[in-house]
């Protein structure tokens, strides 16, 4: 039991390691504001990566959540300030629309049997694509009601929790309940595991593999949604690359990329972790940002590596293990 | 959750025993760039940190790849520093309410470099340092028309679609040409501030204008557009600079190796110098008191063959 908590608490102890020594290394470090600040900055991001982590449970993978984002941003930008549309049926609309097209990814990988990363990347092209074809500019959303929710938090000490960092906390504590307490997170954890023996076992796969990428597309509007709240404007460009960092997030926190191991709160982990470099980078002023993605290269590189090496040192003591 | 607040509690009474308190008497600046997407870009960036050393301020500065919300980000993780002012040269007009309401909120005048903002309540920066990109169009128009005695057919390599340097270098380009009958624009076309675009559609102005031989000059809306311009001249057998004028806007060194060889006749400068007047109104804010006017215009001069050696070594460091 011990050993299937090694990659999360190493992804753990890199993070706290990584906290005190910029806490060190900086004045003004180590404030309840920059944790604040990590949490709203990173709330999109943490929100689609959810999603992402139930995908990469199960095998698959989603390359289109960045470019569902930027049609989100815009598509709320158009509905709310060029049709004047009420905001909260915008939200509603975009979610279900977010779901469906999830939906039908899930639907095209299951009964076409193409694989996830064809038919997720024809999405992304395509999300990406309809978002220009409505705007290229970008368009600002004026409403009172984006900052009415903008000025909602909670103060604590220097620092406030913003509504969107506490829809983050929120979605993380949802996903980590729907993976690891419910039927459903069985069967996606079943899914990844080794797909024919999963459908042996009477799991019906092709209701779960569809409820995965509803789920990632839905999680990725309200990550839209969210995104539009913190730029309060909507851009067919925003969002560009968040896919990858998503990915990136859940492998840091532990989650194999093949499918049928991790932990949501592994991917929480993940985020604050490029979160982290990210202020450091902004803290010590003089280096260049590109460094963020050098890092996390690194840091991807030494996980899936360290992953690997558990595997091997993993599958014959298992069987023992499981003979005692 | 606990343990990270027990060890963030512990690291923050270690942290302000031991950390290294700013020094009190020099000026904190964090400066959000865009990125450093073109050599104009870099200078910038060159620029802003010489004229930080030379006033003795302590530059921050974070590159934000062309994301706004790497802006945003940078621009909390300033506040929570504490600086004492923060630049921004804005990605995107819009988004920036909420976070500088922030900043506002903080106390902490936050000045805008080469583009302006949308935002409803203008007290949310103090100044916007710029230039006027019409008036940059105006000056490349100005001196056509004493080249050519205003007798010009005209054709036009325009910046990306719906930018608005592209736009307001039209706009003042277009208005010397009203005011002028014998002049005219014959053909105009997008070649998205690039070389490689500007090439291609300057090569298929020559083949419809028969060869090149109705154009008599060509404008482009930067010079890396009137490099490739040329390039596509040359290679039509024509002589750039002789047969068809060339001029541009920027002032890269490239350009100025091209006058330095007779193939471009003049360029005007937009300054990559938008911190110097930047900390100048900074510091007369933060020491008197003075409070800027919204808008800090650059100065734009146009520059021709006879100096262009000598602004091209002064310039190839800095780009």
């Amino acid at each position: 039991m011990n050993r299937r908590f090694l990659p999360l608490l190493m992804t753990t102890s890199v993070f706290v390691l990584g906290y005190l020594f910029c806490s060190f290394e900086f004045h003004n470090f180590a404030t309840v504001r920059v944790i604040c600040n990590l949490l709203t900055d990173n709330a999109f991001l943490g929100i689609v990566a959810v999603g992402m982590t139930f995908v990469i449970l199960s095998g698959g993978i989603d390359l289109s959540v960045g470019s569902v984002i930027a049609f989100t941003t815009v598509f709320l930008a158009i509905t709310i300030e060029q049709l004047s549309l009420p905001p909260v049926l915008a939200f509603a609309m975009i979610l279900v629309i977010g779901a469906a097209f999830g939906a039908a990814m899930g639907a095209c990988i299951h009964y076409l049997k193409i694989p996830a990363f064809i038919i997720t990347l024809a999405g992304m092209f395509l999300a990406r694509g309809l978002s220009f074809l409505l705007t290229t500019d970008s368009i600002p959303v004026n409403h009172p009601l984006y900052s009415t929710l903008n000025d909602v938090s909670i103060p604590i000490l220097s620092g406030r929790l913003s509504l969107i960092a506490i829809v983050m906390l929120l979605v993380f504590v949802a996903g980590g309940i729907l993976a690891h307490q419910t039927r459903f997170g069985t069967n996606v954890f079943a899914l990844g595991g080794n797909l024919t023996s999963a459908q042996l076992m009477g799991v019906p796969v092709g209701r779960t593999m569809i409820l995965i990428y509803t789920l990632s597309g839905f999680l990725s509007a309200l990550a839209g949604i969210v995104f539009s709240l913190y730029t309060s404007a909507g851009y067919s460009l925003a969002a560009t690359g968040t896919e990858m960092d998503a990915i990136a997030a859940v492998v840091i926190g532990g989650t194999l990329l093949t499918g049928g191991y991790g932990y949501v709160f592994g991917t929480f982990v993940g985020i604050l972790i490029q979160g982290l470099i990210q202020t450091f980078i902004t803290f010590d002023g003089t280096l260049s940002s590109w460094w963020t993605k050098i890092a996390v290269g690194v840091l991807l590189f030494a996980f899936i590596g360290f992953q690997r090496l558990l595997l091997i040192f993993w599958s014959p003591r298992n069987r023992s293990a499981e003979s005692m | 959750m606990t343990f990270h607040r027990i060890v963030a509690a512990a690291a923050l009474a270690v942290a302000t025993v031991t950390a290294p308190a700013l020094a009190a008497d020099k000026l904190v600046v964090g400066f959000s760039q865009i990125g450093s997407e073109s050599g104009w870009r870099a200078a910038e960036t060159k620029v802003a940190k010489m004229e930080a050393e030379k006033r003795g301020i302590d530059l921050r500065i974070s590159d934000a790849q062309q994301k706004e919300e790497n802006q945003i980000k940078a621009v909390r993780s300033f506040i929570a520093q504490g600086v004492d002012a923060i630049f921004i040269a804005p990605v995107v007009a819009t988004g920036w309410e909420s976070v500088l309401k922030e900043a506002k909120d903080a106390k902490i005048p936050v000045i805008l470099l080469d583009r302006g903002i949308d935002v409803k309540d203008d007290s949310l920066y103090l100044t916007v340092v710029r230039s006027d990109a019409v008036y940059e169009g105006q000056a490349a128009g100005d001196w056509l028309v004493k080249a050519t005695k205003g007798k010009c057919n005209v054709v036009e390599l325009q910046g990306t679609v719906g930018a608005s340097v592209a736009i307001d270098r039209k706009k003042g380009f277009d208005k010397v040409v009203a005011e002028n009958p014998q002049m005219k624009i014959i053909r105009t076309q997008s070649g998205d501030f690039t070389r490689a675009k500007g090439k291609e559609v300057m090569e298929s102005f020559i083949k419809a204008e028969n060869g090149g031989k109705n154009i008599c000059a060509m404008y482009a809306h930067n010079d890396d557009m009137a490099i490739g311009g040329i390039q596509a001249i040359k290679e039509s057998g024509l002589k750039p600079g002789k047969d068809i004028l060339v001029v541009s806007i920027d002032g890269v060194p490239d350009i100025f190796n091209a006058m330095a060889e007779g193939e471009a006749n003049a360029t005007v400068e937009l300054t990559p110098n938008m911190a110097g007047p930047a900390f100048d109104a900074l510091v007369a804010f933060k020491t008197g008191g003075k409070v800027p006017p919204k808008w800090i215009k650059t100065e734009t001069k146009l520059y021709q063959p006879d100096v262009a050696k000598s602004e091209y070594q002064r310039r190839k460091d800095l780009y």
